[in-house]
């Protein structure tokens, strides 16, 4: 059987972070997955385990010291080894911004193809077919590469879902990769979001609640956080409202944000300008709330009211838990 | 300081970019190629650099169709001191890998102590170039940069991730890759475009390069097909009861 990698997402504290495992049990059915880690030296061993518990057969530890200070190049290092070592048929990574740098510059380190932000992969023939979501999934494009392994493949986030596994005692290599720090960017402080959320993720949840410009402020934003939490949603905006600072980044959905899929998707405030639809119009069903009658949004909702929603939210949130307190 | 900014031609996804204020609706019909936003703010980035040493080049670089030259010409206009257009029909459908060893060994002809380009284009989102340029030139990428800024000879920003801002850092030279964060690109004034119309405009081919458009390993699409388009559904107006309504459409459906 052929080996499959996967770049395993390591935080400094050495805990397996993202869509690793996701990507794991994408390349189990493909071939032998070989999860390959970057770590200060000395970090392997706890590493190891953990990958080997997400189903990893075979771990390539790439020890390197500058593993979290350097930006990126320890873990292209690792992953550029690990690919003489295994002689890959393909290499995964998530289409994170460090995996989309380290997948590009590994594509052009090992002269090999690179199909990027994937959201499913066949494999027939002994060959991979990517298939991508374009243009705010208004076309489907399947892809391959020509000349030979390995095909570099990064995933969207929350593309692919972790399987059950049975964990294994994974065959290990350790190595050590050396490189120079002044050929990298240096890692300085880090700023967490402040967001300590119990919400489900953005990416991957079932429901999302979106607001956009319409809600005024940062304060009247809540409105938003408060629907999403009757309904177990996560919270989505619009890049207006970002701009306006109701919203951190993080949580723009649309052509240059977050690209969501869920079974619901509620819009508030959110006149449905072309690019904002391009991160949710594949959304199972959609629901939207504007003041304008002739707001975008419309021509894509299949629930949509024409409103004010600081008259119409409050109302839905009290009915949510009306309905809730009947069913208990 | 010399600054070589990359910038695509793309699909404006405005469609055509004039648009009602209040309702924020756009022609759809319509995909003139425009100079992509993220490129606009690319070239602003430059620009205030060069606003603060004002010994700065800033060079609008771009591959793409001989038709984009008016795209390169607005950078000009915006302020950029002079265009390299690589423009080659053998260039038409490239993948990414043709598409950074190209631009590579464009810039390395040219020379340059800071490349600064886009995340991500609009049309392709692959957001790889950067990098892949970087690892072409030998140089540090500090990339999908939200803040930028030039001391001595190191370049650095806030880099956005899933876990929060880090500050990143790299030695000149280097290619740094900005996101919408960044200020919104300033418009031409009149004299801008006067002037871009003299301003040195290069125009070089894959031949003058040295680079083979065949290549041995590519990605390539093998299939292609729309989703039918969405339509709306039920439209209520509110007249006091909307918000029940809406939990009733919700419960029967089964998303409560
Ligand atoms: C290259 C490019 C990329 C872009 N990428 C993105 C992207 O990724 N995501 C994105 O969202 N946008 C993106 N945009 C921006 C996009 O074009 C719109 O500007 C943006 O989506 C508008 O956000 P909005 O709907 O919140 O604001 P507006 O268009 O201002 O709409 C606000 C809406 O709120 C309604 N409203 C106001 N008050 C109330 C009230 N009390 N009750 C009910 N309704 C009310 C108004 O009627 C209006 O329809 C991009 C633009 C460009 C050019």
């Amino acid at each position: 059987m052929s080996h499959i990698l996967i770049l395993a997402d390591i935080s400094p504290s050495g805990d397996v972070r993202g869509d690793t495992q996701a990507l794991i049990s994408a390349a189990a059915q493909w071939g032998i997955p070989v999860a390959v880690a970057t770590v200060p030296p000395g970090a392997g061993e706890a590493v190891a385990t953990k990958l080997g518990a997400l189903g990893a057969e075979k771990v390539f530890i790439a020890e390197n010291e500058h593993a979290h200070t350097a930006l990126t190049a320890p873990q292209l290092e690792g992953l550029t080894q690990a690919a003489h070592q295994f002689d890959p048929q393909a290499i995964l990574l998530s289409h994170t911004h460090d995996g989309q740098d380290i997948a590009g510059r590994a594509a052009v380190r090992l002269g090999a193809a690179v199909n990027a932000d994937v959201v499913a992969i066949t494999k027939s023939d002994n060959a991979f077919t990517t298939t991508h979501s374009v243009f705010g999934g208004s076309f489907v494009v399947e892809a391959s590469a020509n000349g030979g392994a390995p095909m570099i493949i990064t995933v969207r986030p929350g593309a692919f879902e972790a399987s059950a596994v049975t964990a294994v005692a994974p065959e290990v290599t350790t190595a050590s990769v050396s490189v120079d720090p002044a050929g990298a960017a240096a890692l300085g402080n880090v700023h967490a979001t402040g967001e300590t959320s119990s919400r489900p993720d953005l990416r991957t949840a079932k429901k999302v609640v979106s607001g956009g410009k319409g809600l005024g402020s940062k304060d009247d934003f809540v409105l938003v956080e408060q629907l999403a939490d009757a309904l177990g949603a996560a919270v989505g905006s619009s890049r207006a409202a970002v701009d306006a600072g109701y919203a951190p980044q993080t949580r723009q959905v649309g052509q240059t944000g977050i690209t969501v899929s869920p079974d619901l998707y509620i819009a508030l405030g959110i006149s449905g300008a072309i690019q904002h639809r391009a991160g949710m119009q594949t959304s199972k069903v959609i629901v939207a709330v504007d003041k304008d009658q002739d707001a975008p949004i419309f021509d894509i909702a299949d629930y949509g009211v024409v409103g004010d929603v600081f008259t119409i939210v409050p109302q839905l949130i009290q009915a949510i838990g009306e309905r809730q307190r009947q069913q208990v | 300081m010399k600054i070589l900014v990359l910038v695509k031609e793309v699909p404006d996804t405005w469609g055509e970019r004039k648009l009602d204020p209040a309702s924020g609706r756009v022609d759809r019909e319509s995909v003139d190629p425009v100079l992509d936003e993220i490129g606009e703010r690319a070239i602003e980035a430059a620009l205030t650099i060069k606003g603060s040493d004002k010994s700065t080049e800033v060079i609008v670089v771009s591959m793409s169709p001989s038709s984009a030259s008016k795209s390169l010409r607005k950078g000009l206009a915006m302020g950029a001191t002079s265009a390299i257009h690589l423009a080659d029909e053998a260039l038409r459908g490239a993948d990414m890998l043709l598409t950074a060893e190209a631009l590579s060994v464009l810039i390395q002809n040219e020379g340059f102590d800071l490349v600064i380009a886009g995340n991500e284009s609009t049309d392709g989102r692959g957001g790889m170039i950067p990098a892949m340029v970087a690892e072409h030139l030998g140089v540090p990428h500090v990339t999908f940069l939200e803040s930028i800024e030039i001391s001595g000879n190191r370049v650095s920003g806030v880099r956005g991730a899933d876990s929060g801002m880090v500050e990143v850092s790299a030695n000149l030279p280097a290619v740094a890759s900005i996101t919408e964060r960044l200020p919104d690109p300033r418009f031409p004034n009149f004299k801008g475009i006067l002037s871009a119309k003299k301003k040195p405009y290069t125009t070089v081919t894959l031949a003058e390069l040295g680079v083979d458009a065949a290549r041995p390993v590519s990605s390539v699409i093998v299939s292609s097909r729309e989703r039918p388009a969405r339509s709306g559904g039920i439209k209520i107006v509110d007249s006091g009861n909307a918000g029940r309504d809406l939990a009733e459409f919700l419960a029967q459906n089964r998303l409560l």
